[in-house]
């Protein structure tokens, strides 16, 4: 398992190098978007109207932080459960974003749009989320501010520790479950 | 008939939402501990570090665990001789509610089911009461987060299926369930009542501690076999392979109707929040 540091916007040279069982450290810009603001982003695509932030090279990060408390720039910050969002990956992939960042599995669409479009599937540790935010030094509201946690930030992050749970390779990290010896 | 003041209730409950959302439960870190010694892979080991190091910086920040502060669940036992003055209980709940989650800039997670509009106040709390003997007001407070919730399931099973098929169920589920609830999770399961009471029960299964041994030795053992099945699905830590893919399994079984046999699975995550105070 190789380690990586990459800087977004992410590029199909970036993509095409990580495998399943990689660690990357990203730094840059992410932005964060989950159900709602996905189904509010997919009305202006529809719309032919332009999203509130570029799509090549982004990484999405499927999470709705709490509150920032005083001297903090955002709350604690880890990922959402990424299957709910799996409707509307394959387009995003399309359009020109790179990485969605999340917990937990993706559906077969999501997989081959990733391999179609040189795209990555990050995962974060579920729940640890005051330790994520550490990597968080900036957040910023660009869109849909009424949906509160589920608005989208522009996050700057540095060194933000992921795993590389889908490569565009077809490549996946999580075990098949041993139901055989289950049972 | 003994009273209980109305504020505090309201400062119970808000102190609890904010404790629950960031101090990991002792038995909790225990298990994390000890997981962690008996697991062998880098990426089991590394995710129990990361919990861990989570957990001291919630302690040391007061940041939240979790961003996903959860929907505030109460399972609340009201003695017959103790009466709440100043204010309705389950009102007071609510405003506990409020000012933790307000206060403790934990994040609100209630919404509209079909608009998805958030309250934006963390209420309705879900509260479930109880009336039982003795003049104490007892408060539980679990923050049920989302991601965990969604992989839980209720089905009526026929009776002749018993425990093979309350096993298979359970087992197919958490395997289904895989890396989505944050594992390595712990299982509340409610077996009997009717349809709502199965939930109801696996639910408050959850409120133990995870190093406490059933008082029925027989449903204690029961306990154990579902956990090492469980844990041989090796799922492990956030899915990625090992042999802690759940803390514990905790059953609650009352009598059903002799037609039925009604099972709930009701998964918690890891940080598995929980507070309790008695008044």
């Amino acid at each position: 398992m190789a380690e990586y540091k990459l800087t977004t916007p992410l590029t199909d040279e970036d993509i095409e190098q990580l495998k399943a069982g990689d660690v990357v450290f990203l730094s840059g810009t992410i932005h964060s978007a989950r159900d709602a603001a996905h189904k509010k982003l997919f009305d202006l695509l529809d719309a032919g109207k332009e999203l509130p932030f570029e799509l090549e090279g982004s990484a999405i990060y499927y999470v709705g932080p709490s509150p920032a408390p005083p001297g903090r720039p955002i709350g604690s910050a880890g990922p959402t459960t990424s299957y709910r969002m799996d409707t509307y990956a394959p387009r995003l992939h399309a359009l020109g974003m790179k990485a969605s960042i999340g917990k937990g599995k993706r559906s077969d669409e999501v997989k081959a749009a990733m391999k179609e479009h040189k795209g990555v599937y990050f995962g974060a540790t579920g729940g640890a989320g005051a330790l994520l935010s550490n990597s968080i030094v900036e957040s910023t509201v660009i869109a849909f501010e009424e949906l509160g946690p589920e608005a989208i930030r522009a996050m700057k992050v540095k060194d933000f520790p992921l795993l590389v749970i889908n490569d565009c390779h077809g490549g996946e990290l999580y075990v098949k479950p041993k139901l055989d010896t289950a049972e | 008939m003994r009273e209980i003041q109305a504020a505090d209730v309201v400062e119970a409950v808000a102190q609890m939402c904010m404790k629950g959302n960031t101090e990991l439960p002792q038995d909790v870190r225990r298990k994390f501990e000890q997981a962690m010694a008996e697991e062998t892979s880098p990426a089991a080991k590394e995710v129990l570090r990361q919990l861990l190091e989570n957990a001291d910086l919630s302690l040391e920040t007061k940041l939240p665990l979790c961003q996903d502060c959860g929907l505030a669940v109460f399972y609340v036992e009201v003695g017959d001789d103790c009466k709440v003055v100043g204010g309705n209980l389950r009102e007071l709940i609510n405003e506990g509610v409020r000012k933790g989650y307000a206060d403790g800039y934990l994040r609100k997670s209630a919404c509209d089911p079909l608009t998805r509009a958030n309250t934006g106040d963390g209420t309705p709390a879900i509260i479930h009461f109880d009336m039982v003997p003795g003049d104490r007001l007892k408060i539980a407070y679990m923050a049920k987060g989302g991601g965990a919730e969604n992989m839980s399931r209720v089905t009526m099973l026929a009776p002749a299926q018993g425990w093979e098929g309350i096993k298979k169920f359970v087992v197919n589920r958490v395997a289904e369930a895989g890396p989505n609830p944050c594992p390595p999770t712990v299982i509340g399961i409610g077996v009997g009542g009717t349809f709502e009471h199965a939930a109801k029960i696996a639910k408050k299964s959850l409120l133990r501690t995870l190093d406490d041994t059933h008082p029925d030795p027989k449903i204690a053992a029961l306990e154990k076999e579902l956990e090492e099945a469980l844990n041989g699905l090796g799922i492990g830590p956030m899915g990625l392979g090992g042999k802690t893919t759940v803390l514990g399994v905790k059953i609650t079984m009352e009598p059903c109707h002799l037609a039925s046999l009604p099972l709930a699975v009701n998964v918690q995550c890891h940080s598995q929040r929980h507070e309790e105070v008695v008044l």
